[in-house]
């Protein structure tokens, strides 16, 4: 039940980008098309949960036990850095159709705030262990993946709809982000 | 380019927020009162600042290859300095800023001034880059933070304005993405770009 609630409260409650604001820099860019929206969705999930497994040990058995958490920053984001070069490499190796799919989004996801936001904040949140650090990681991606894909169907419906000439392109798409994140608000009783 | 110039362009022509739509995520997650986006922008220009002198002093000793990771130690090495400083001396800021203060390593505008501008200009103009952008960086941010005070809880700085308790929405996070939306129409309208 506790892993359920882990899960529904990550996708839905608190979503990493509507709620948090954690990635909006993905979350405008690439969501002009509902398919590339969902491949950038679904190179986070993989970077985002590898990530949270190898920083929530760093910080378990070397930052702590070292006493050395204020150089927690510096390592993480090296850390993260390193990774999705690490991913790069191996996926071209060992799935080449994978890395065909998620290839050009891979580079982008360094400079992703939500990864890093989302390390900080399971080593950070008290009585979450690995499996559950793992388990807020990759709900966490999913709902980022879900605001995205979301996102873009709206916006691939705004380019056809009649916008007043000051309001098209970046105030649309902000107004409407607002829209989705009042829409995401309803889900706030539920965990 | 003159001096006047380099600091300039980050408030207007080429203000990170709202023309160039950089380091979203503190624009919107920290922008819930003007204090709050102020000290998130002064945290921001001191990183960047520091940032750009170190870049430009070092940016002859660095090879090309290896110069974007070396200037996310340099950026971390500085947000690490803010968080403890700020730890210290400003813990209610430090506790409601909370996760954003070591996101500051991750927003794009530190990493693209340090690449686009310091590691290619001397220390003078690289300050004083780093001051413009920052400090047109935190206007943007108490900006829209005074907007949503206003609106979401009538007051602006803590100091109240009218009585009742405004629109919580503004407060909450769909309010951020509206405001922002229309924000930008305005500034959009005003520079006459339609």
């Amino acid at each position: 039940m506790e892993y359920i609630l882990i899960i529904i409260s990550a996708i839905f409650v608190n979503n990493v980008v509507l709620s948090r604001f954690l990635g909006l820099c993905p979350f405008f860019g690439v969501s002009k098309q509902v398919g590339t929206a969902a491949g950038m969705g679904g190179a986070v999930v993989f970077v985002m949960t590898i990530a949270t497994i190898v920083t929530y040990l760093l910080q378990k058995y070397i930052l702590i036990s070292f006493n050395i958490e204020y150089m927690q920053t510096i390592t993480f984001i090296l850390v993260i850095a390193a990774l999705v070069q690490l991913v790069e490499i191996i996926l071209k190796k060992v799935s080449p159709s994978l890395y065909q799919a998620l290839g050009i989004f891979l580079p982008l996801i360094t400079t992703n705030c939500a990864v890093l936001g989302v390390a900080i904040l399971a080593v950070q949140t008290d009585g979450y262990d690995l499996i559950k650090s793992t388990l807020f990681a990759m709900a966490s991606a999913i709902g980022f993946g879900l605001a995205l894909v979301i996102f873009a169907g709206l916006r691939e419906q705004l380019d056809l709809s009649d916008i007043p000439k000051g309001m098209k392109g970046v105030p649309i798409a902000f107004v409407t982000a607002g829209l989705l994140a009042l829409a995401f608000m309803g889900f706030s009783g539920i965990a | 380019m003159s001096k006047l110039k380099i600091f300039t362009k980050g408030f207007f022509a080429e203000n990170a927020v709202f023309v160039m739509l950089l380091g979203l995520c503190p624009t919107l997650g920290t922008t819930t009162s003007a204090i709050n986006g102020l000290g998130m922008g002064l945290a921001t220009t001191f990183v960047l600042v520091m940032s750009n002198i170190v870049v430009s002093l070092v940016k002859r000793q660095i090879p090309d290859k290896v110069r974007i990771p070396s200037f996310i130690v340099i950026i971390a090495s500085f947000v690490t300095i803010v968080e403890l400083l700020m730890q210290a001396y400003v813990p209610d800021l430090y506790d409601v800023l909370g996760l954003f203060i070591p996101l500051i390593v991750v927003n794009c505008i530190i990493l693209g001034r340090a690449e686009a501008f310091a590691s290619k200009n001397n220390v003078i103009d690289s300050i004083l880059d780093g001051l413009g952008m920052g400090l047109g960086f935190a206007m943007a941010l108490t900006m829209l933070g005074a907007i949503r005070e206003i609106l979401g809880s009538g007051s602006i700085f803590n100091i109240s304005i009218y009585k009742g308790d405004g629109a919580l929405v503004f407060v909450l996070a769909p309010g951020a993405f509206i405001v922002l939306g229309y924000l930008i129409a305005l500034i959009n309208k005003l520079t006459k770009k339609v």
